[in-house]
């Protein structure tokens, strides 16, 4: 127990200087210069506001990805003590002096530059020799793509990071799997590849097939697990526990955390408040919340109320009615009742107020104690500033036929009855004799005589609608549907009994209070469906590609242009690395074919240890390149080039892989084994030739005069600008 | 007890079946079970139910290896122990017989008491006359009340009226295949529908137009689903009660039967997957005898029925991706076998890329061909495809005219959009009003033919007019800078660096000039996709591109409406981004020229390769359109499986015949909970195989069923349901219906299973026994009585919605989603 006495205290320290220098000079490449172009390059713009948004801790939403990568990005800015105040609104504009653009730029470039040493790790854990290692590092040392997407506040380098430092530590787990299961450093790994996972996941979706993978070849390795006697089932089983808490369970609860701080960061209300429900915003704080602080709870007989669209698309919306009355024909010479318009109005207006009313009374204020609607009860709407009931009748609305019209009743027309009562559904109830409540409560308001549904049709009336949006009547409801479920947002007991008190009363704020909040969950679930359900204006894009371009390199990105000379930042990838990657990979799936096909027969050309090797190689680097790849193929969404990096990635790890085994399995003879050795020293020095002929586009340090640019236009298809004088 | 038992179940089948096998006095058979089976009742209660028995060709080697593989019915031809596909030389006897539905062999041969030819003959008898009773089940239900409602429900308005353009041989425009729609045009034709009724709207009356055929085509094809599924698990599971549990789900299926009854094509697209899935099962069992007759016959049938499903709707592609994979698992197991060499490994390969490649593709083509050739005459489906395509069709105005071939300056031409329904390009007298880019004459396009959509060809640099005959012809080349002049006001088409009106991103194009007069940004370049400079440029084969010379951006169309101002034609822009994309690609269409000769344009009309394309192109755009709008109700994939939500077919009110299209519950959710305990089931086994548990021969048997026949049906449920999680386009209930046959077919094989595995765990073989027949008992009458709760929902109903008491469906809305 006392051992240190006896014995001295010994640390051994094993450096590896391969992976020293190559850090070293994975640094030097992405930090060179890391504050150059002070000025917003490409999609900083995007990114940046972010950051802003949370240094103001100002609510957001973001479609794009998970906020763990905005996060990190933000913690750059917080470092550096950026205050947020800057306007993220053009590409090239310079930045103030208050931005600190090396620290927010700091953090990608890290994770760049350790991208280089892990290169190596990977091949060495997959049991490839020194010499591939090398070789794959220093690929990713010279791919000038990779470095462009590192030195700014971009995300790919980030889940590059992520993705690799997952397969890296998947592998050291399973190698200590072989010599110590439940070890320290076992569990360290295999927590880690959970945890690097759901990180790569929470700075982009598209980490989500990293972590596929990574559970597909874990999902095997069990596999083999479960079929090796020699095992006990009870130790079987607590290895699967162990792979399912950490590969499973882990990434979750840190998916969830992400969101947690995430939320618990921006807690102001900002512009993309309206996106989400009422709920959610009145837990924001300013905004929604100071205007609905306070309000009674319970809706009553003679509350007024705004009431507002749960689904909101096109556009969020509050039920509206105004003077102007429906025209008698329509311009297609359909007639229409000539009553009073109903809208949904996607701003705050004094319009958008209802009365609640009993119909059996005349009443149209609260009583006093007030007497709470519930599920079920019948009721009618009356429209605050005309006093007129809401009501709908077999008339074909406006611009979808097929449903009802909804309208204010007028009673001139007396060839048509007032149909004014409705009956309330409260969707989310939680029993038969639930109470409407503010905000929380989403009721269908279903008509009593036709049993048609108060719906959102999502269409805008023409200019004599003012262009709000169409309500009507559905009849034929198929079930639950947003567009149909309305909320109240904002809400108050009427005291006026006149109408003119009325007027004024509705035209002055609401004010009392009680204090309401989400739970985290539920605040968790509505953002991230808001932020998958979130439309990508799929606005086409000067520099967007398609996947097909990318393996060839056929598109580039102009990323910044110095606004006087020609110095430009261009996202070009090192034309040899990725040709000769590609090659590898076609290479790699002919020979496993070959091979797979021969040993069917029972023909063994390799020696089984290598063989795995050989398998479990291209299983994670050519298969990690496909599903980086492959999926883009079915996303609607505009894509660019970098949207190949993650892919690219893994295709240079393959690289060496392929090589290697070229050199040890099919050049036969010393001699051919020496020749195919020169002849990778000759591709590599045409690889470096490469990386320092685009350098100046990589760094944009450097202006090049018009011609020097035409005769780096290798292909027509990149669009590097020149400078008309 | 035991023999009790039997002797009830015997006379229960007796009744039902006119020639029940009773092949051997129970009594003996009681006797003997004691003797063979201690505590395992399946083998006899199967052989009780399908009459199975050896056949005394059997040599008696082998027979000792079938009684090995003992758990009988399951083991099929003994491949309990062999792999998926059956080595040559084991399972001889069965092979022969492959052809017929009743040759289900079983291998449980009882050398001892080896029945007569009588009986053998009888049990024969039994099995055709248990197919034949199915199948007359199946007909029965759906023949029922064939010719109500008599008027058009749902999307018979137009397959209905599809099938009655074939008989017109009117063109038109689908986004599914063909080959349906032109069976469902071949029974109206034969059954003496004359093409006449318009098909307008669901709930038009026929009258007197004859619809019986159409739907009774359908409704035959649909029909035969039933049988098939029976045959397909018989073939699986050896096991007469699976198949026949199989076959009451689908007869007795609410949803199946609706879907079954009218011109639609989904019961012709079932039928064919079906089939399919039948001729690749039969084949595989064909497999230890390659190269025989039966062997060709199911491959090549297979293949054909691959073509019919991809003909009729493009998501017969599953079924090819099933079958694909099931070759392919198939070939691999035969290459890993080392007896064969590596020819016949190569002859194996090649007749199934005969058979499974290249006859489906002759035959889809075939479709095509008569699809073209029958339909010859203009009709609605023209404007979806390019001119060159229209001039193919009689009563067309581009059919059999005669226009000169290139292009030249001086011409008077129109030019039409490449992307379907976008037009021509057009302008008028009208300018673009106040604030909306510069106040000058508007460019639009137009889908109509007008004469403000004519446009003359000059030289940029020469106002000279080029018809003066003094002049010699000159061709309009690729790579030409060009002026376009409007026709009728005569002014060039210009663009400059003002935004287009609707598309803020890209440049605002005009009509600018005074009679042809007017600035260096009315000049275009001309350029075909795809040619070399100096190439002359054809009339509606050229695809052409017209680049603004000042500004560099590609004229286009962004097929967005404009405002009244703009007459509700479509925006035209010019993009900068100089991608290829339909929107900005252009042909010539009609063309004048009074100094050319005219040519016919039969010389320019496309090759069948070309139009087979075309026609592909424009039906994946058809379909990726179609996509649901945010604020409309939609049906989602989950909803399917758990029969969340049913469509209307015919009628809304309490006074119409009602049909709704909704599975019956009880069916649907035994598939449901057939699922997850399939995969329970079979993942427990699997992991008990490979932790290497030694499982009872009889279990084993059991589980290969479980294993081999499931996961093909699993796999089939899964191919046809989950790509419909990543499609786009809107989506009905009835997609779902492909994946809920192969649900049912793997619930059959599931229960059975179960219920063999839970009787072989009984100490009692009586008790076993009882519980086996009971539970598959219960399970059919189960089915049998739900459907008759729910029938009306097919068949159709007037009178009161459910929520009212005096309604036939009154108490069995369970959901509230439903609503009928």
């Amino acid at each position: 127990m006392l051992g240190f006495l006896k014995h001295p205290v010994v640390v051994t320290a094993d450096i590896n200087l391969n992976v020293v220098a190559l850090t070293a000079m994975g640094l030097l490449s992405r930090l060179w210069q890391l504050s150059y172009p002070r000025a917003v390059v490409f999609d900083e713009v995007y990114y940046g506001q972010y950051i802003s948004f949370y240094m103001k801790r100002i609510f957001f939403l973001d479609g794009s990805g998970p906020p763990f990568g905005h996060m990190l990005l933000a913690l750059g800015g917080y470092l550096g003590g950026f205050d947020g105040n800057f306007l993220w609104n053009r590409i090239g504009a310079e930045y103030s002096s208050n931005v600190p653009v090396w620290s927010l730029r700091l953090l990608p470039a890290l994770t760049g530059a350790l991208s280089v040493p892990m290169a190596y790790q990977i091949l060495s854990e997959l049991g490839f020799s020194h010499c591939a290692a090398m070789g794959a590092a220093l690929l990713m040392l010279i791919e000038n793509a990779l470095i462009t997407q590192s030195r700014l506040m971009l995300l790919e380098s980030v889940l590059i990071f992520f993705n690799l430092l997952a397969v890296l530590s998947y592998l050291k787990f399973s190698n200590s799997q072989k010599q110590r299961p439940f070890s320290p450093s076992w569990w360290f790994w295999l927590t880690l590849t959970g945890v690097a996972c759901s990180c790569a996941v929470g700075v982009k979706y598209v980490g989500v097939f990293t972590y596929l993978l990574v559970l597909a070849v874990a999902g095997v390795h069990a596999w083999h697990l479960i079929g090796d006697r020699s095992l006990s089932n009870v130790s079987v089983l607590c290895h699967l526990l162990a792979r399912a808490a950490a590969l499973l369970v882990v990434p979750a609860a840190m998916y969830l955390l992400f969101f947690y701080v995430h939320l618990s960061l921006v807690y102001r209300s900002g512009p993309h408040d309206q996106i989400m429900s009422s709920a959610f915003q009145a837990s924001l704080e300013g905004g929604l919340a100071r205007i609905t602080q306070g309000q009674p709870l319970e809706v009553a007989y003679g509350s007024q109320v705004t009431l507002k669209n749960v689904l909101g698309k096109p556009v969020p919306c509050w039920l509206h009615s105004h003077q102007s009355t429906y025209p008698m024909i329509y311009e297609n010479g359909r007639g229409s009742s000539h009553q009073q318009q109903v809208t949904c109005y996607p701003f705050k207006d004094v319009n958008n107020w209802w009365i609640v009313k009993d119909p059996g009374r005349h009443q149209l204020v609260v009583s006093n104690p007030p007497r709470p609607v519930r599920h079920g009860d019948v009721v009618q709407l009356v429209h605050g500033m005309t006093t007129r009931f809401l009501n709908t009748h077999d008339v074909a609305a406006p611009l979808s036929p097929h449903s009802q019209e909804v309208s204010c009743y007028v009673d001139y027309n007396i060839s048509m009855p007032s149909q004014n009562l409705w009956r309330l559904d409260i969707v989310n109830r939680d029993s038969d004799a639930g109470v409407w409540k503010t905000i929380l409560s989403e009721v269908r308001l279903v008509h009593v005589n036709t049993s048609a549904v108060l719906k959102l049709s999502g269409a805008h009336l023409p200019d004599w609608g003012f262009r709000q949006l169409e309500v009507v009547g559905e009849k034929l409801s198929r079930g639950y549907h947003e567009s149909t479920v309305w909320n109240v947002e904002e809400h108050r007991y009427g005291k006026s009994q006149e109408q003119k008190e009325r007027e004024v009363e509705l035209h002055s704020p609401t004010q009392m209070d009680v204090h309401r909040n989400l739970s985290f969950l539920a605040r968790f679930l509505e953002l991230q469906w808001r932020m998958l359900t979130a439309k990508s204006d799929g606005s086409e894009h000067k520099y967007s590609s398609s996947p097909l371009d990318w393996v060839t390199l056929d598109t580039s990105i102009a990323y910044w242009l110095h606004p006087r000379t020609s110095a430009q930042i261009h996202l070009l990838g090192n034309v040899v690395i990725w040709a000769s990657a590609s090659l590898a990979t076609v290479a790699y799936t002919l020979l496993l074919f070959w091979y797979l096909l021969r040993r069917r027969r029972k023909i063994c050309d390799l020696p089984e240890d290598s063989w795995l090797r050989w398998v479990l190689a291209g299983a994670l680097c050519a298969g990690g390149w496909a599903v980086n790849y492959v999926p883009f193929f079915l996303m609607e969404k505009t894509l660019f080039l970098y949207h190949y990096l993650p892919a690219l990635t893994f295709q240079i790890l393959l690289l060496p892989v392929v090589l290697q085994h070229i050199s040890d399995h099919l050049c036969r003879t010393q001699l051919l084994r020496s020749l195919f050795g020169a002849l990778l020293v000759a591709w590599y020095s045409c690889a470096c030739h490469v990386f320092n002929t685009l350098r100046p586009l990589t760094y944009g340090d450097k202006s090049l005069s018009p011609s020097e640019l035409k005769a780096l236009r290798w292909k027509d298809s990149w669009d590097i600008l020149i400078r008309k004088y | 007890m035991l023999c009790a038992t039997s002797r009830l179940l015997a006379a229960r089948t007796a009744t039902a079946l006119p020639a029940q096998p009773r092949g051997r006095g129970p009594g003996a058979r009681c006797r003997r079970r004691e003797l063979h089976f201690p505590g395992h009742p399946e083998l006899d209660l199967d052989d009780f139910l399908t009459g199975r028995l050896a056949r005394p060709s059997v040599p008696v080697g082998r027979r000792a290896i079938l009684r090995r593989g003992r758990m009988p019915p399951a083991v099929g031809g003994g491949p309990a122990r062999s792999e998926l596909r059956p080595r040559r030389g084991r399972c001889g006897p069965q092979t022969a017989r492959v052809v017929g539905p009743d040759e289900t062999a079983k291998p449980a041969a009882r050398s001892r008491k080896r029945p007569g030819w009588g009986s053998r003959h009888f049990e024969a008898a039994g099995r055709w006359a248990l197919l034949a009773l199915v199948t007359l089940l199946s007909f029965a239900t759906r023949f029922h009340r064939l010719d109500e409602p008599p008027h058009v429900c749902w999307d018979e308005t137009h397959f209905g009226k599809m099938g009655s353009y074939y008989i017109n041989r009117t063109f038109f425009f689908d986004v599914h295949p063909p080959l349906g729609k032109m069976l469902i045009g071949l029974a109206g034709y034969l059954s003496g529908y004359d093409g006449t009724f318009l098909f307008q709207k669901p709930g038009d009356k026929y009258e007197h137009h004859n619809y019986m055929g159409m739907r009774g085509f359908c409704a035959f094809l649909g029909s035969l689903l039933v049988p098939f599924a029976y045959l397909i698990v018989l073939e699986l599971s050896k096991s007469l009660p699976a198949a026949l549990l199989t076959a009451a789900l689908l007869t007795f299926d609410t949803g199946c039967l609706t879907l079954s009854q009218y011109i639609l094509l989904d019961p012709i697209l079932m039928f064919f997957i079906m089939a399919a899935m039948l001729s690749m099962v039969k084949y595989n069992s064909c497999a230890n005898r390659p190269f025989s007759a039966p062997w060709w016959f199911w491959l090549s049938l297979t293949g054909v029925n691959l073509a019919g499903a991809l003909g009729v709707k493009f998501v017969g592609l599953f079924i090819i991706l099933q079958v694909g994979w099931n070759t392919i698992s198939d070939l691999w197991h035969l290459f890993g076998d080392l007896s064969l060499s590596v020819v016949t490994v190569g002859k194996h390969l090649t007749a199934r890329i005969l058979c499974l490649i290249v006859l489906p593709l002759t035959l889809y083509t075939a479709t095509y061909a008569v699809h073209f050739m029958v339909l010859n005459k203009s009709g609605p489906g023209d404007g979806f495809f390019s001119s060159a395509f229209q001039a193919r069709l009689s009563g067309n105005n581009l059919h059999n005219a005669s226009i000169p071939e290139h292009l030249a300056y001086g011409s008077v031409i129109t030019v039409k959009n490449l992307r379907m329904a976008i037009g021509y390009l057009h302008s008028h007298r009208h300018l673009y009003p106040e604030g909306i880019g510069a106040r000058q004459q508007q460019v639009t396009t137009y889908l109509h033919k007008d004469y403000n959509n004519l446009w003359i060809i000059k030289k940029h640099n020469t106002n000279a007019d080029p018809l003066d005959p003094s002049l010699p012809v000159e061709f309009v080349r690729h790579g030409d800078i060009i002026r376009l002049e409007h026709k009728e006001t005569s002014r060039n088409l210009h663009s400059h660096y003002h935004e287009a009106p609707l598309t803020r991103k890209h440049y605002q194009v005009t009509g600018y000039g005074i009679n042809g007069t007017g600035d260096s940004n009315d000049f275009w370049r001309i350029e075909v996709v795809n040619r070399k400079f100096g190439n002359r440029i054809k009339v509606l084969r050229s695809r052409i591109r017209l680049i603004h010379l000042v500004t560099g951006c590609v004229l286009g169309s962004s097929g967005k409406v404009l405002p009244k101002w703009g007459w509700e034609q479509l925006e035209v822009t010019c993009t900068p981004y100089l991608k290829e994309t339909l929107n900005s690609i252009w042909n010539v269409e009609d063309h004048i020229n009074p100094k050319l000769p005219n040519i016919s344009l039969d010389v320019l009309q496309p090759s069948f390769p070309e139009v087979l394309l075309e026609s592909h192109m424009v039906m994946i755009r058809g379909n990726n359109g179609l996509k649901p709008k945010d604020n409309e109700f939609t049906s989602k994939p989950w909803h399917w499986p758990v029969n969340y939500q049913g469509l209307r077919f015919s009628g809304i009110n309490d006074t119409d015949f009602r049909v709704y299209l909704l599975g019956n519950p009880v069916v649907w959710w035994l598939n449901l909970l057939s699922i997850a305990l399939y995969l329970l089931l079979g993942s427990i086994i699997a992991v008990a195989v490979q932790r290497g548990a030694h499982l009872p021969a009889e279990v084993e048997g059991l589980t290969q069923v479980l294993l081999r026949g499931g996961g093909q049906l699993l796999l089939g449920w899964i191919l046809h349901y989950f790509p419909f999680f990543l499609m786009g386009r809107i989506l009905y209930f009835h997609h779902y219906f492909p994946a809920m046959l192969f649900s049912s077919m793997l619930t059959g094989i599931l229960w059975d299973t179960l219920l063999r595995l839970w009787a072989w765990s009984l100490a009692s073989s009586s008790l076993a026994r009882g519980l086996y027949v009971v539970g598959n008992l219960s399970l059919l009458l189960g089915t049998a009585y739900s459907f008759y709760l729910f029938h009306p929902l097919a068949y159709g109903m007037v009178g009161p919605l459910a929520q009212d008491p005096r309604s036939p469906m009154a108490g069995l809305r369970w959901l509230e989603s439903w609503d009928f």
